[in-house]
């Protein structure tokens, strides 16, 4: 973990004033990526709530240099950044170390963006990827996306008479990026801070290409109160839905253990996109996601065992 | 000045060494693609500095090109076709974001059905992103266009590409004067941004949200930037005369003064045009040529003090608009003459599309359809040359 003290002294690199909804946890994980970055630190974003809520012009919350090209191109984007730093380096015209972020929610990430993000991982620019996982395109309107679980409610996977939400699982980001093989890969929750700013900081320096999928629980999309988003985020952890991992090298590690058993349903049954589960013609897509998280945990932790000696 | 025989792709291809630009990110595509690997050899044998991002498709090509050129660079890419489609959202945000990025384009149809050969309707499709362009008639002129393009665009704030028709141009063989190395850089100077992402104690916001209230201003900048790029062609373009003897204007003029049957074209056609323009002139016919070589921003102006005497105009379109209307060059022609007294008679020729020939004979029936629609009017407004009916 980065020293508080320390990171502190950065300031504020995301201000107050921007216009996500309140409790939205996407701007605290802009902000503690940027504590630990620190101010030499260029930021892209792809279009998506964080962006529209962080820079309306005339305003911005960015105080480092940040640019938003389009939807689905953040990792390109910033590649072209990292690029012309290495000219310039070479050239003689930059002598500073600088970092590079680009950030992307689930939509852009999983979705429309991943070929560019794939693409810049393995042509292993210097970066760090950020997804901000709110499990679904929240800036349209809530719909759908290759994020959002098995059962959930959205607007283009309704819970209708006949069909319950989303019928497929979700798609594992964070194991597609690991396949990579590039130097760190990661999933954090901001629930657990200090674990997401050590991942950041360990991301920072690993000398490649870097990927962290944080989740973001959002009280619009997620129907939960908006001073709930933390506990969500924690009871994600808890109940295994999101495991806080990282392979570092190719070595699994899961960084952190539920002390004690927490049922999936206490996880689904504070948020209103999971609420027609519980009705008792839908309750095998509670079991099945139960499935769903079971064999993920397991498979975690056999890997974590195979590089545990 | 050193003299070498060159295709059109590796004509450009050296233009880009010269340049030495700071970053080129890139994607193959025929007949393009040679550009790419020839440029990719550069970098292998460390005869340029630059950072070549070996991207995995043209959108990204284009999206880190704007990440480089926002970081300060002078950057550089190459396309065709599919690529230049698919760049198509990008062109957009990089003119928006004013960021002065040179594309070396090499003309190709569009799919379906897919088709490798040269055609017009890839850059004509742009031609509403606010890019700069140049259609340049051979290898000569595309291998100096590209330099004045960087110097034109740096000066801008605005994307500018340069084009040579596929194949046609870009894979044959043809004498090329040189510049020095020195040359280049001494003309096109030290890349001098106004802003860059790197420089973390002034940081920067690019490509806000921007609504009702600022929008506007944005874009009305961006057209009245647009305004201002005639003259800064004639004056780079004067420049780069000045220095090594080669003019170059927004078109050019092939006999065009005393003639009145004229025909405009862009591209490869024009140089057989203005073969088709000699013989013409043989058979007793005032045959004259108007070649577009810029196409954005469109010299309306300048066309028509030139064209607003002529007593029938055929435009030789190598893509067509959909419109029912005609081609794009020949609807924009018609629209400037609109402004002028005379209203000069005004038809339009379909040609080449997918790579089809067209040779001197089908040029010179134009002229000859020219002499027939000058005495009745004209017959028929949109023709096609050289397909099947
Ligand atoms: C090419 C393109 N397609 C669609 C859109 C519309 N669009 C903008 S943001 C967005 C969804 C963003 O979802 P996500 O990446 O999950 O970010 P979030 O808004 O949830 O934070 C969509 C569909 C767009 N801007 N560009
Ligand atoms: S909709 Fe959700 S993700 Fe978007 S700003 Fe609001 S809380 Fe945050
Ligand atoms: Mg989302």
């Amino acid at each position: 973990m980065p020293k508080l003290k320390e990171v502190i002294k950065n300031g504020n690199l995301f201000t107050a004033g921007h216009r996500a909804c309140a409790g939205c946890p996407g701007p605290i994980i802009i902000r503690q990526a940027l504590m630990v970055a620190g101010p030499n630190t260029v930021v892209t974003i792809n279009t998506g709530c964080m962006e529209v809520a962080s820079s309306i012009d005339p305003f911005t919350s960015w105080n480092v240099p940040f640019m938003h090209e389009a939807f689905e191109n953040s990792a390109a984007a910033i590649t072209g950044v990292e690029a012309c730093y290495e000219a310039f380096k070479k050239k003689g015209k930059i002598k500073k170390h600088m970092n590079f972020i680009a950030f992307g929610g689930d939509g852009s990430s999983y979705d429309i963006g991943l070929q560019a993000l794939s693409g810049a991982i393995e042509r292993e620019h210097r970066f760090l990827y950020i997804c901000y996982d709110n499990q679904a395109y929240m800036n349209t309107g809530i719909q759908r996306s290759s994020a959002t679980p098995r059962g959930s409610h959205t607007t283009t996977s309704p819970a209708g008479t006949v069909i319950p939400g989303k019928i497929q699982k979700r798609k594992d980001l964070t194991e597609i990026i690991a396949a990579h093989d590039l130097p760190y890969a990661a999933q954090a929750s901001p629930g657990y801070w200090n674990d997401f700013m050590k991942k950041v900081e360990k991301a920072l320096n690993c000398g490649g290409p870097s990927f962290i999928n944080v989740l973001s629980p959002c009280p619009l999309g997620w129907r939960h109160k908006a001073d709930e988003s933390i506990d969500i985020a924690k009871l994600a952890v808890q109940s295994k839905f999101w495991p806080l991992y990282e392979v570092e090298n190719g070595k699994y590690k899961i960084t952190y253990k539920p002390r004690e058993e927490v049922d999936i349903e206490e996880f689904l049954k504070v948020q209103g996109r999971f609420a027609h589960l519980f009705k008792p013609e839908n309750r095998h897509i509670i079991d099945e996601l139960r499935e769903d998280i079971n064999y993920k945990w397991d498979r975690l932790e056999r890997l974590e065992r195979l590089y545990s000696d | 000045m050193p003299m070498k025989a060159l295709t059109g792709n590796e004509a450009m291809a050296e233009a880009m060494r010269q340049i030495n630009p700071d970053v080129v990110a890139a994607y193959p595509i025929t007949p393009a693609t040679e550009v790419v690997q020839l440029f990719a050899n550069f970098v292998a044998d460390g005869r340029v500095d630059t950072e070549f991002v070996a991207v995995e498709s043209e959108h990204s090509a284009l999206s880190a090109c704007i990440g480089a050129a926002a970081a300060g660079g002078r950057v550089m890419t190459s396309t065709s076709s599919q690529g230049l489609a698919l760049m198509h959202e990008m062109l957009y945000i990089a003119a928006a974001l004013r960021l002065p990025i040179v594309i070396c384009g090499i003309n190709r149809s569009l799919s379906a059905p897919i088709n490798i050969h040269c055609d017009h309707s890839d850059t004509m499709g742009s031609r509403e992103s606010g890019w700069m362009h140049i259609f340049a008639e051979e290898s000569q002129e595309a291998y100096d266009s590209i330099f004045q393009a960087i110097k034109i665009a740096e000066r801008a704030y605005l994307p500018m590409i340069v084009s040579t028709d596929g194949f046609i141009i870009s894979h044959c063989m043809q004498r090329i004067d040189m510049l020095e190395d020195k040359e280049v850089q001494d003309f096109i100077g030290e890349c001098k941004p106004h802003h860059s992402l790197l420089l973390t104690d002034k940081p920067y916001t690019v490509g806000p949200l921007s609504l009702q209230d600022y929008y506007f201003e944005h874009k009305r900048q961006e057209i009245e930037a647009m305004m201002q790029v005639a003259p800064i062609i004639d004056e780079v373009g004067k420049e780069f005369g000045d220095k090594f003897g080669r003019h170059y204007g927004l078109f050019e003029e092939y006999k065009l003064d005393d003639a009145d049957n004229i025909i405009m074209a862009a591209g490869s056609a024009a140089g057989t045009a203005k073969v088709a323009v000699d013989e013409a002139r043989d058979k007793g016919i005032k045959a004259g040529l108007l070649r577009i070589r810029v196409m954005r921003p469109f010299p309306y102006k300048q066309i028509q003090k030139v064209l607003k005497d002529k007593m029938i105009i055929s435009v030789l379109d190598r893509s067509d608009s959909m419109s029912t209307m005609g081609g794009p060059l020949f609807i924009e022609t018609r629209a400037a003459l609109y402004d002028t007294e005379t209203h000069p008679p005004i038809c339009d020729y379909i040609y080449g599309l997918g790579g089809r020939e067209i040779d001197v004979e089908n040029i010179l029936s134009v002229f000859e359809k020219g002499e027939i629609y000058k005495k009745k009017g004209v017959e028929k407004k949109l023709a096609f040359i050289g397909v099947r009916e």
